[in-house]
């Protein structure tokens, strides 16, 4: 159900007043259909008209901000079921969670891995986005307490409680801060929906494998005035791991395929369950990582760890990386010669493809860690074993840029070092280019340590 | 505790109030009430708007979106003859709860004709006693492990690695076929001149045993892969490189020589976690929904080689910063093998024990129905966790 332009175009003025900053009311449709643009810059809009191009530019699944000023995340926003038919919105949000019970100690402790933890990948820096605080003490007082310790962090906040006199503790020292409620159920529904509204704060339905009933919790909650809702269908994290997932799965369809106004909401997901079964450090690790792998490929748009090792978490934030990656967006780098570091007549010349991954890591491991020319080449954004099977690398196409870059009149040297896994055609491209061709290694990290290895040789 | 006090503890407990009552009996010390008098007094008028909503509430009736596909997965078997046969594949629909697939996802575990020092430890450390005869990897893959099936991988064919011939890679065969009872997926060292011939040598061994071979492309003579399958009653992968029209094409070329949907399994190929799995996931999901929407020539299982996974430096690389690779390769597996398996894949290649044991797990539920397994109260998690 994608919206197109036309669609768009119909409803505004049609006077090209360029007010809105597009030189026709053509342009402001395209970009508003390509979500680049605020529909309220349209000076001319009549109300009316406002009020149904704001429905119709609703992404199918609601939009919400957790937090306030620069301690946010945002969630939803989605349109597709899957990526490749447009892309996937906002990230899913990675929480971790504290208790309230914990001792001052373990509670900054364990604040400050939250805070610390973080990854790099190609050219990104990839973190946590929030701070869950549990209340598992049961005890309003110790609630609200923590929640004010978490005030200093740089996260925002979901509150986890079933008791609404907890929820108002907290909410009281840390209302303002917008932090996503967590969770309404069928016997607190009255007590819950008045906080969220009061403190106008996002408000997640808690109710495990039963959508039936979360549908009626949604709609409930619809007709008081929420609007920020966030769906928890429950996570099972053994056997029933598969109802969790076409749990998630049919909220999304009929928020995506049937605009079904119950259920156009960001889901979440808890991980962290698997930690009531498992109590081995690392087998509870790896089953946390698994599941939460499993609801992020299946829309899950919010999800709740408890582990904190940095290795189960890096193929998380990983994956996250990857699956939210815009497919429209080239996934090539220009082709052509690359200096790092400070290259003169003497300095080695490497080779890699234009695939955007492959050269991010390439250069993320050479640069400032060696002094290099990197010729790129034009594989149509395909990595090196990839283009070599694919015949993208070829020797001719090695011999062209090679020609096309000049670097025979920057470099001495005329010996080429090729990716270790582009081994097979290495001959050929002595052959088709005159010059030598080493054999480098397979992973670009080795690159540093190959090149010094050849210096010191020579 | 004077009055006031006493209402306002009142006021706070109940749901409903008598306004009209509360203000006759209290009326002289309404000019001194206090401004969070006044709030209770809010609240409590909010309150019971909000009660009066909540009885209003209808009960609704949630039906499934469950769709209806014109096409279907063909059901692709794997062994016979003195193999326990392994099903692949023949769903009618994308999801269990439309209705849950007829086969379980599969694993095959990796297995090779020589030692392969290369392996990455947490491998070796599982295969080190066996990995100087392949029936004997194999047996403690089946034994030890529970593998549905196995992957000869005939390395030692390459003319770069030892250049085994065609029957010394038929002797391997038998080897792994008198080892274990599993169907076998056999397959080359990736050298497009040698394979088909190795390939043929090595269906003619298992002549009737219905392997899989691995793999038809089209840099290679798929045309003699094909006709090895069809001489001695095997399936062919056919292998494309993430291109859904590539694979379209090599399927068709495949049909031309006599294979079946039925004698075809695909390899849209699994590009690893953090290695472009995104372009991955992409073309295996367009697949599974042409196949179901009713493309014909789209209409196979798939595989996935999900060892890719541990070419991945997150895999294998020593960097304390990122925890011990004893933990990290399993999970890049199984994140990897999982992603694919979201998407419609039906067979894995994999290495080591404990993905093997985690992916099968998971992917054991998709063949239950929506609701059909008990699961335990989650309710109180909050304050259960520890
Ligand atoms: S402001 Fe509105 S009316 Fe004016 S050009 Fe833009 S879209 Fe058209």
């Amino acid at each position: 159900m994608q919206l197109t332009a036309m669609d768009i175009y119909k409803l505004l003025p049609k006077t090209n007043c360029e007010d809105c900053g597009e030189a026709s009311c053509m342009a402001f449709a395209t970009k508003l259909s390509e979500k680049e643009t605020q529909l309220d810059l349209c000076t001319e809009l009549e109300s009316e008209a406002f009020t149904e191009l704001e429905a119709m530019l609703a992404p199918a699944v609601r939009e919400i901000t957790i937090g306030t000023g620069d301690k946010t995340v945002t969630i939803g926003g989605d349109e597709v079921l899957y990526r490749y038919e447009l892309t996937y919105y906002n990230p899913t949000a990675l929480v971790i969670d504290i208790a309230d019970n914990l001792s001052s100690d373990e509670f900054q402790e364990r604040v400050k891995t939250i805070q610390g933890t973080e990854f790099e990948r190609i050219g990104e820096i990839l973190k946590l986005d929030a701070i869950a605080l549990r209340n598992a003490s049961g005890d309003p007082a110790k609630f609200a307490e923590a929640a004010t310790k978490l005030k200093d962090t740089r996260f925002p906040l979901v509150l986890c409680s079933f008791d609404p006199e907890a929820m108002r503790a907290a909410l009281e020292k840390v209302g303002d801060e917008k932090p996503l409620i967590y969770a309404v159920n069928e016997s607190n529904l009255e007590e819950m929906a008045a906080l969220a509204l009061e403190y106008h704060c996002p408000l997640t339905i808690f109710s495990p494998n039963d959508l039936e009933k979360m549908k009626n919790i949604s709609r409930a909650l619809r007709s008081k005035g929420i609007e920020d809702i966030v769906l928890d269908p429950g996570t099972f994290v053994e056997a029933g791991v598969g109802d969790s997932l076409d749990d998630f799965v049919m909220i999304r369809r009929l928020a995506v395929e049937e605009r079904d106004e119950d259920f156009r909401f960001p889901i979440l997901g808890i991980p962290a369950l698997t930690w009531l079964y498992e109590k081995d450090e690392v087998q509870g690790g790896i089953r946390e990582a698994t599941i939460a792998a499993t609801l992020m490929n299946k829309y899950a748009d919010v999800l709740i760890f408890h582990g904190t090792s940095i290795w189960e978490l890096i193929p998380v934030l990983t994956l996250r990386q990857g699956i939210y990656t815009d497919p429209r967006k080239p996934q090539a780098v220009d082709a052509g010669l690359y200096e790092f570091g400070d290259v003169d007549q003497d300095s080695p010349v490497l080779m890699t493809t234009n695939f955007a991954l492959t050269f991010y890591t390439v250069e993320g491991d050479i640069k400032g860690k060696a002094n290099t020319y990197l010729l790129v080449l034009d594989t149509e954004g395909r990595a090196v074993d990839v283009s070599l099977a694919g015949g993208q690398l070829n020797a001719e196409a090695v011999a062209d840029l090679i020609k096309e870059t000049g670097v025979e009149e920057k470099v001495k040297t005329r010996t080429l070092i090729i990716p270790g896994l582009a081994a097979p055609v290495s001959g050929e491209i002595e052959d088709e280019s005159g010059w030598e061709v080493l054999v480098g290694p397979r992973d670009s990290s080795a690159v540093p340590g190959f090149l010094s290895d050849l210096k010191e040789k020579s | 505790m004077d009055k006031i006090s006493q209402l306002l503890k009142l006021l706070e407990k109940t749901d409903y109030l008598e306004i009209n009552e509360f203000r006759m009996d209290f009326d002289e010390l309404e000019l001194q009430l206090a401004p969070a008098m006044q709030r209770i007094m809010q609240q409590a008028v909010q309150q019971q708007a909000v009660v009066k909503q909540a009885s209003e509430i209808e009960s609704l009736e949630f039906t499934p979106p469950v769709q209806d596909y014109p096409g279907e997965v063909a059901e692709v078997q794997l062994g016979a003859g003195s193999r326990k046969p392994v099903f692949l594949g023949g769903q009618k629909a994308l999801y269990r709860f439309e209705d849950p697939q007829p086969n379980p996802p599969v694993v095959t575990f990796d297995v090779f004709d020589i030692p392969m020092p290369g392996l990455p430890r947490p491998i070796r450390e599982h295969f080190s006693d066996v990995m100087d005869h392949p029936g004997d990897w194999a047996k403690k893959a089946v034994k030890e492990f529970g593998a549905n099936m196995v992957t000869i991988h005939l390395i030692g064919t390459g003319p770069k690695v030892m250049d085994k011939t065609p029957r010394e890679a038929a002797q391997d065969i038998e080897e792994v076929l008198q080892a274990v009872d599993v169907p076998l997926v056999v397959g080359g060292s990736g050298d497009p001149q040698k394979d088909p011939v190795i390939l043929e040598a090595a269906a003619a061994a298992a002549e009737g045993e219905r392997c899989l071979l691995a793999s038809a492309n089209l840099d290679l003579d798929y045309r003699m892969v094909a006709k090895a399958a069809v001489d001695y009653n095997h399936a062919v992968l056919s292998w494309a490189i993430t291109d859904v029209n590539m694979q379209k094409t090599l399927n068709k070329y495949l049909m031309k020589e006599g294979l079946t949907p039925n004698d075809i399994v695909m390899d849209p190929t699994t590009c690893a976690l953090g290695y472009g799995i995104e372009f991955s996931i992409d073309v295996i999901t367009r697949t599974r929904l042409a196949a179901l929407k009713g493309d014909q020539d789209l209409q196979m299982p798939m595989s996935s080689g999900t060892t890719n996974a541990w070419g991945s430096r997150e895999a294998w690389m020593k960097n304390d910063d990122w925890g011990p690779t004893d933990y990290r390769g399993p999970i890049w597996e199984i994140v990897t093998g999982l992603t694919m398996m979201l998407c419609g894949v039906d067979i894995f290649m994999m290495l080591h024990p404990l993905s093997v044991q985690l992916l099968s797990e998971i992917g054991s539920t998709f063949t239950k129905e929506y609701l059909s397994t008990d699961v335990p109260d989650i309710s109180n998690w909050i304050t259960e966790l520890e």
